[in-house]
């Protein structure tokens, strides 16, 4: 694993990804607007809200669309002129589904590495090897057409590996995923990188994924980069613990949130409330943990919930709009918020 | 989950997990991509590679197409003929339902599918072009047309030899023969890949295509007909009804062959007239083909 990710590292590719002043204008919309910006080697997060301008920038990178202006290079090669050689050395996995049913993985995956430019031999046993990695086994023989939703993600990341590229671009991996589904397939995504020795880019609107599994983070919004840095210089002030608590046993006229909250802004943390149960305190370091065990504890209630929140992109741009702290938000404007990012969500 | 039986080594009982394994071996680029493209659709418009229901269908075709050669070559074996019942040209327009059914089913099994799983833009983010693309579906298209027509063609060849008819006059009417089948693979074919191209249901396009070949032949067949029935049993034939020949996809071909290879007889007989009909009729063709492509290049350049 070493010796194969030292192999990546030799060459003279230290900018997996370089834009200057990228531009493309559709006749009614401009979807990137004066892109500069570098990417080098390792897990990288590519944030927008929808239309942000994240799936033009994919298909501008694997050279399938021409820039309006401004110049761009992927592994070193321009994505004006080589656009066939970059996608020779690039995977891509589709935010949409684009498995044909009636066919086995196996099958497919074979055809995608041929596609590739793999000999049928080397396709196979490639094909063989990287299910095995994402983690499709006996069912890889099946139609695909009875998969689950986590196992087409699987052959989706899998045939973008086939051909053991340098780069993968991965558009939205985790969508449509339960939790459980999500967490591997961030471990799997972690896992391309960390020992596969192949470089992601990978776009999402959910932050909190990226917290974990990213080590750069470039946000687009309307075309344009708002930021581009490590992912810790991003989420550190962003993080957020949500807290629900149980009834009190035996004084049933107390309103144990309102307690719980009172004892939490005594003791110096920032608190917002979600719905009538709900409490989101902001997370300034360990120790807010153990002052929200102590207030719940104190009160003698039990604890329901306590887990990290993940943050929608939506909101780290209002927080970015907003300054530093908006604990003045209401109830209201809360649920309002949330109404948006769920429409969000659903139109994707 | 357990592994498979190759990743689980019966004598140690022991997983050897070998890790990740790059890929140093050659990597053949975009022309050999576009190539596998291609011999993957064709085996595909024959239910090759895909499930054995979806193979029924074009084998059936190719049956009904090459079962009435054989039965031909039979009796004239039997019998012993000086001369085939039927013309090589002629045959194939005998069983144009045949292929234009072959066209119409399987123009949609490549085309159409694609669109509908989304599986373009992921052919798109490999080597090839889009124009490898369309090339590699149209010619795969067109050459499974051509195999369709091809089996039964040289069933009545060799059965002719084997007879014992004329070597040079059977050679000669062979390549006519040959000739039809190249331009009935091209013309209606590009025809229907364009039809099919344009829909993501399968249905849709099974439907269009038929639709659209069955009307034009039956326009035709109506317009000549009509024409011919008009005039007296002396008055020779008027030729401006087959100028109509030039709506159906199928029967402008077999215009054209007639009176390139001066085919075929009796009142029935389509054919382009004259020199100026057989320039026409050949561009009219040519533009088919063209414009089809031209059209399909466009329809994916959006993709």
């Amino acid at each position: 694993m070493f010796t194969r990710a030292h192999a990546h590292y030799v060459e003279p590719v230290s900018t997996v990804i370089k834009t200057d002043g990228l531009t493309k204008r559709f006749p009614r919309v401009t979807a990137l607007d004066q892109l500069t910006v570098e990417v080098e080697p390792g897990v990288v997060g590519l944030v927008g809200a929808n239309g942000a301008g994240k799936s033009t920038l994919i298909k501008i990178l694997l050279g399938l669309s021409p820039a309006s202006s401004g110049t761009g290079r992927v592994l070193g090669l321009d994505i004006a002129t080589q656009g066939s050689a970059i996608r020779e050395q690039v995977g891509y996995m589709p935010e949409h589904d684009c498995l044909p049913p009636d066919v086995s993985a196996t099958e497919f995956v074979v055809h995608m590495a041929r596609m590739a430019g793999l000999p049928a031999a080397a396709a196979r046993e490639r094909t063989a090897d990287t299910l095995r990695h994402v983690g499709l086994y006996e069912e890889r023989y099946r139609p695909m057409g009875g998969y689950s939703t986590g196992m087409k993600q699987r052959v989706k990341l899998a045939q973008a590996l086939v051909h053991d590229p340098k780069l993968v671009l991965l558009d939205e991996p985790t969508n449509g995923l339960d939790p459980v589904g999500r967490d591997d397939m961030l471990a799997l995504i972690r896992r391309v990188y960390s020992d596969f020795g192949i470089s992601v880019l990978v776009t999402t609107h959910l932050l909190g994924e990226l917290e974990r599994t990213c080590d750069h983070l470039v946000v687009i919004d309307g075309g344009k980069l708002l930021r581009s840095s490590s992912t810790a210089s991003f989420t550190g002030a962003t993080a957020t613990l949500a807290v629900e608590v149980t009834d009190h046993p035996e004084d049933h006229g107390l309103d144990a949130s309102a307690a719980v909250r009172t004892r939490l802004v005594a003791a110096g943390l920032s608190v917002e409330t979600e719905g009538p149960r709900i409490l989101l305190v902001r997370l300034a370091g360990d120790e807010t943990y153990d002052a929200i065990r102590d207030a719940v504890a104190g009160l003698g209630l039990g604890l329901v919930r306590l887990e990290q929140r993940r943050h929608r992109v939506a909101e780290l741009f209002t927080a970015n709009a907003d300054g530093a702290e908006s604990s003045a938000s209401t109830d209201s404007t809360r649920t309002t918020e949330n109404e948006g990012s769920t429409a969000d969500v659903a139109a994707s | 989950m357990s592994l498979p039986p190759e990743f689980r080594p019966a004598d140690t009982g022991v997983i050897h997990d070998i890790g990740y394994r790059g890929y140093t071996g050659p990597r053949l680029g975009r022309g050999y991509a576009a190539r596998s493209l291609f011999t993957q659709s064709l085996r595909a418009a024959y239910g090759l590679g895909r499930s054995g229901k979806s193979k029924v269908l074009p084998m059936l075709v190719l049956g009904v197409a090459t079962v009435p050669a054989l039965i031909i070559v039979a009796v004239a074996v039997v019998t012993g003929v000086d001369k085939l019942p039927v013309d090589y040209a002629q045959y194939l327009s005998a069983i144009g339902l045949v292929v234009s059914i072959f066209l119409a089913s399987q123009a949609p099994v490549l085309f159409s599918r694609d669109l509908r799983h989304h599986t373009v833009p992921l052919y798109f983010s490999r080597p090839i072009t889009r124009t490898d693309y369309v090339r590699a579906k149209f010619g795969a298209m067109a050459c499974a047309q051509l195999l369709l027509m091809l089996a039964p063609l040289l069933v009545l060849y060799i059965g002719s030899l084997l007879v014992g008819l004329k070597f040079g006059d059977q050679t000669a009417h062979f390549f006519y023969g040959l000739t039809a089948a190249v331009l009935y693979a091209l013309v209606p074919t590009s025809v229907a890949v364009v039809i099919a191209a344009t829909t993501p249901r399968r249905g849709f396009g099974v439907a269009a295509i038929m639709g659209y070949l069955a009307v034009t032949t039956a326009v035709v067949g109506v317009v000549v007909g009509l024409a011919t029935t008009t005039v007296g049993f002396d008055e020779p034939l008027p030729t401006y009804p087959q100028w109509a020949v030039l709506l159906s996809p199928g029967g402008l071909v077999e215009s054209l062959t007639n009176e390139l290879f001066d085919l075929g007889t009796g009142p029935e007989r389509m054919h382009a007239p004259g020199g100026l009909g057989l320039l026409v009729f050949t561009l009219v063709a040519v533009a088919m083909v063209a414009g089809s492509y031209r059209l399909l290049l466009r329809r994916y350049r959006s993709i």
